[in-house]
């Protein structure tokens, strides 16, 4: 394993280093200290690296990832994991706005909560927040699951296309085009899965499930209140 | 645009350590903002019967010592004052229109930076850490603080441009984002009789507060209105004698986080900001909610979200 | 006006003519606002509203065909270790695949590859048909966010943020289901046939702040090679550009109202932002004044036809220009060949704007296969380098007139301008006077 300190390194530098990774692997396993909030820590990842960062990252923590697995040991800024392809970004603390936004594969996991917008416009990301989630969350969502453990802020969901969304706790209120559905085996399923797979302890019946009513796939003068 | 931090103490043991506490968090926001930054320091209240007045003047050969004495020949009253850097606080009796009357007549250079029993701002243009070594941040002490630091959009760069702004006596008021709406509502609160001095956006939405609270309603009750009357985005943190409150729009873009634990509640533009506090690993740590309006006034959090 | 109208005295309304009329009509009719492609089509002050003062004895000119004019321009070498070199200063404007057909985009790709500039992609992706055949190609980065992949990030040439486009500073992208065919339903993750609206703002920032982050995020990514464009639609062009050059911009691309757009409400294309003219010297002040111009380019884009029009932009401070409806009418947009076909649609060649409804006759605006295999990729590209040329040779011609052994040496002092609109907007004298209204002079 090879540790960097971001005390003594630049960002530029830490991530140079972990990109060069992607030509010729030689180091699979990093951990990088003294994060201090510095923003695009361990973005643009493309080998089946993994990397730890102990303590708090900004925005755009392991942003576009593809194959790499992230650990962030603290919180992470907004856009955690934006457009993620795949691999794995496990945040150990909570997250701020937009974490997964427009992300088309991998798995995030958020131990704590994530605020507003988590999941926008996901691409098909799975995202499985151990805690709540802020308003406008999985906004525009076009494929991908999203699962909540604790509660969601309002207007979950809104102007959702085909991502699904699996909530156990309260949702304050249901954005534009979102509705309950019935959560059959197959949800349960998938859902037992993607919980397993974050490493979270949770009984899948204990959730709901949400997805889009498919009214405003196409323009027409009554639903233009949600236009 | 900008960073902006903010922090308000509940324990009383930690007032000697303001400055020293929240530098930190004022230089962690310096990439945001690295035009301009300013605080509002309350503490040292001067108590009923007198106000502070902060002054600013860019002309280091400033004479300090001789506008304190026309002011005070002119007052009839005893003017109390010290200087700090480009700055001085001058301590005087409350009649705050016969101030700002004989200063403009008489020291054209000075600017008045508010007016309150508790309230001191400074800010100026330059790297946030130039303007903290400037005044000293470090080694100030107080109750509450609120800092900006300032990536300027639509208004000038200079020290008038910059946050905090005050429009009533102890209230200044932070902004990270842009007021859409601020050119109309400019022009009803002057007619409502508050003063501009300048073309910012933010000194809008603090004048807001001004003219709610001089209406009649609390620090709650003037943001709750706010969301209605103010149009775009905005994070705000507002500062009072003894009160902090934090305000984000409906949409609610602009960052925020917020802290809180039994010595302090904060609140900054990004979680790295309050690192540096002490029991921050133990802290309640959430974003605040869209219009949900946050306030302390010396008694336990409050928070309420206001009716649209 | 028809003849009955004429003989029988009919007096039409100025407010309330014949085309308020008609939209009062559709929209009682249909319940929905009217979507249609193309730029504004109101008349607004333009560069044809300003003449250059040629060469005469206080100037000489530079002989026509034999003495350098140079038209390469560098772009990007602010912050970008690779910065693109290009041959021309006219580049092909963002379109996506999906409005375009891909045969479109190849050919795009091919006519300015074939000169030595550079074509862009747009909302929904890289295909590879327009990187293979696009020697420079800069990438969108759009709020979307569809079809967004860090590998044709690190494949790109360039990278260009989309705050806004000319058509509709402030709005969002529109593709209506008829186009979404399967491929562009796949390369964006949608269900087949959706009506799909893009969204106005990012989903991961707002504000310049938050924004030069991003732009720190996507040169970390690509490890500091790319240049990073910002586009805007022109409104607060001013205050705008100064933010993109603080947050950290190589290149601004400045868009105006004239500017296309595949499909956006009318209301939209008329009604919002401000015409190119009026545009770009308050991009350029903003530059000057942050000692910045020719530092960070700026690229103008919106209504650009032919050399003159390249040559009035970059006297007015433009490092290029860029070009989208003018690119498509070389392809053969609104060719009479299709006049029929036009017709049968409701439009006429040269004035066909349904670019959302899918049934281009030309095969361009269309995901139609046997419409989009119409457009022959390869004689389409030809037809696009063709018009390149023939513009960059009039560019030229102009600036050698006016003394200039390259095209960027041509300044605001080598115009006039023709009306009092134009002048105040373009901040040039009045033709014959030396009078700039709001400026002075005489």
């Amino acid at each position: 394993m090879k540790t960097i300190s971001l005390a003594e390194h630049s960002v530029r530098e830490v991530n140079q280093q972990l990109h060069d990774q992607a030509r010729e692997l030689t180091e699979p396993h990093w951990r990088i200290t003294d994060p201090d909030g510095r923003h695009a820590l361990a973005c643009g990842l493309d080998q089946a690296l993994t990397v730890d960062i102990d303590g708090h990252a900004g925005y755009y923590c392991a942003g576009m990832n593809q194959q790499a697995t992230v650990n962030v040991h603290g919180t992470v800024g907004v856009g955690v994991a934006e457009n993620m392809m795949s691999g794995r970004v496990h945040v150990h603390g909570n997250a701020s706005q937009s974490a997964g936004a427009t992300a088309h594969g991998g798995l995030l996991v958020i131990d704590g909560d994530a605020a507003a917008r988590c999941g926008i416009s996901m691409k098909g990301v799975d995202i499985v927040v151990g805690g709540s989630v802020g308003h406008m969350s999985a906004f525009m969502g076009q494929a991908g699951r999203l699962v909540v453990c604790g509660d969601a802020g309002e207007a979950l969901g809104d102007s959702l296309y085909e991502a699904r969304l699996y909530v156990r706790g309260a949702v304050e209120s249901l954005g534009a085009d979102c509705i309950e559905k019935e959560m059959r085996d197959e949800h349960l399923a998938e859902l037992r899965e993607l919980l397993a797979r974050a490493g979270i302890e949770a009984d899948p019946a204990d959730f709901r499930r949400y997805g889009s009513a498919r009214k405003l796939y196409n323009f027409h003068v009554d639903n233009a209140d949600a236009g | 645009m900008c960073g902006i931090v903010g922090l308000y103490l509940k324990n009383e043991a930690l007032q000697p350590r303001l400055g020293e506490l929240f530098q930190p968090m004022l230089l962690s926001m310096g990439d945001r903002g690295p035009d301009s930054a300013g605080f509002a320091i309350y503490g040292d209240d001067v108590g009923q019967e007198r106000l502070k007045y902060t002054l600013q003047a860019e002309d280091p050969a400033t004479d300090w010592a001789g506008i304190a004495e026309g002011l005070q020949a002119h007052l009839g009253a005893p003017v109390e004052w010290f200087r700090n850097a480009t700055a001085a606080v001058f301590k005087t009796g409350t009649d705050a229109d016969a101030v700002r009357d004989w200063l403009r007549d008489n020291a054209p250079g000075v600017h008045l930076m508010s007016v309150g029993h508790s309230i001191e701002i400074l800010k100026g243009v330059g790297h946030p850490r130039l303007v903290a070594e400037r005044f000293g941040l470090q080694g100030m002490q107080g109750t509450h603080i609120i800092g900006h630091t300032r990536m300027a959009t639509e208004s000038a760069v200079n020290m008038e441009g910059s946050h905090p702004f005050s429009t009533g006596h102890d209230l200044c008021l932070v902004h990270n984002g842009s007021l859409s709406n601020h050119n109309r509502l400019r022009t009803r609160l002057q007619r409502a009789g508050l003063r501009f001095e300048t073309d910012n956006d933010t000194e809008v939405a603090a004048a807001y507060l001004t003219w709610r609270m001089a209406e009649g309603d609390s620090l709650t009750g003037a943001l709750e209105r706010a969301v209605d009357d103010l149009d775009g985005f905005y994070t705000f943190t507002v500062g009072t004698r003894n009160g902090f409150a934090v305000l984000r729009d409906p949409i609610a873009c602009k960052p925020a986080v917020m802290a809180e634990t039994a010595d302090y509640v904060a609140m900054a533009s990004e979680y790295r900001a309050l690192t540096t506090l002490p029991g921050i690993q133990n802290a309640r740590v959430w974003e605040p909610a869209p219009k949900r309006v946050y306030v302390w006034e010396g008694g336990p959090l409050t928070s309420q979200e206001t009716g649209t | 006006m028809d003849d009955h109208t004429d003989n029988w005295g009919l007096r039409e309304s100025a407010t309330f003519d014949r085309n308020a009329i008609r939209e009062i009509q559709r929209a009682a009719d249909t319940g929905i606002y009217d979507i249609r492609g193309f730029g504004a089509k109101r008349k607004v002050p333009h560069f044809d509203d300003l003449v250059f003062l040629g060469a005469s004895m206080s100037r000489y000119p530079l002989e026509g065909y034999r003495e350098r004019c140079g038209t390469d321009v560098v772009l990007g070498d602010r912050f970008a270790s690779k910065p693109l070199h290009l041959d021309i200063p006219v580049t092909i404007a963002g379109m996506s695949f999906g409005s375009l057909s891909a045969n479109a985009k190849e050919a795009l790709g091919r006519g300015a590859s074939a000169v030595g500039t550079s074509t862009t992609t747009g909302d929904g992706g890289m295909t590879d048909e327009e990187r293979g055949q696009s020697r420079t190609l800069v990438y969108q980065y759009l709020p979307s966010r569809y079809g967004m992949n860090p590998k044709h990030l690190r494949m790109a040439d360039a990278i260009e943020v989309v705050l806004g486009q000319g058509a509709k500073p402030g709005g969002g992208g529109m593709l209506m289901g008829q186009k979404i065919s399967d491929r562009v339903a796949e390369m964006r993750t949608l269900p087949k046939g959706v009506d799909q609206r893009s969204a106005c703002r990012h989903p991961d920032w707002t504000g310049p702040d938050d924004l030069a982050i991003k732009i720190e995020e996507l040169r970390e990514i690509t490890d500091w090679e790319k240049p990073v464009f910002i586009k805007i639609g022109a409104s607060r062009t001013y205050f705008d550009v100064k933010l993109a050059v603080k947050a950290g911009a190589d290149v601004v691309v400045l868009d105006g109202m004239q500017g296309g757009t595949a499909a956006t409400q009318e209301v939209f294309i008329e009604h919002v932002g401000i015409p190119t003219l009026a545009a770009i010297p308050q991009a350029v002040q903003a530059l000057q004044e942050m000692d910045m111009h020719r530092k960070v380019q700026l690229i103008v884009s919106g209504g650009i036809r032919n050399g003159a029009d390249v040559a009035k932009a970059i006297a007015l401070g433009a490092d290029a220009v860029s070009i989208g409806t003018a690119a498509l009418i070389a392809l053969g947009c609104n060719h009479p060949r299709w006049e029929e076909e036009y017709q049968r649609i409701g439009s006429a060649a040269g004035f066909y704007d349904d670019y959302h409804a899918g049934q281009d006759p030309a095969g361009i605006s269309t995901q139609d296969p046997e419409l989009a295999a119409r457009l022959d990729p390869e004689l389409a590209g030809r037809r696009l380098a063709n018009y390149l040329r023939v513009i960059t040779l009039e560019a030229q011609t102009i600036a050698r007139a006016c003394g200039k052994s390259h095209v960027h040496n041509l300044e605001p002092e080598d115009l006039v301008a023709l009306d009092m609109e134009a002048a105040a907007m373009a901040r040039v004298p009045l033709a014959g006077t030396g009078w700039i209204p709001g400026q002075g002079g005489v």
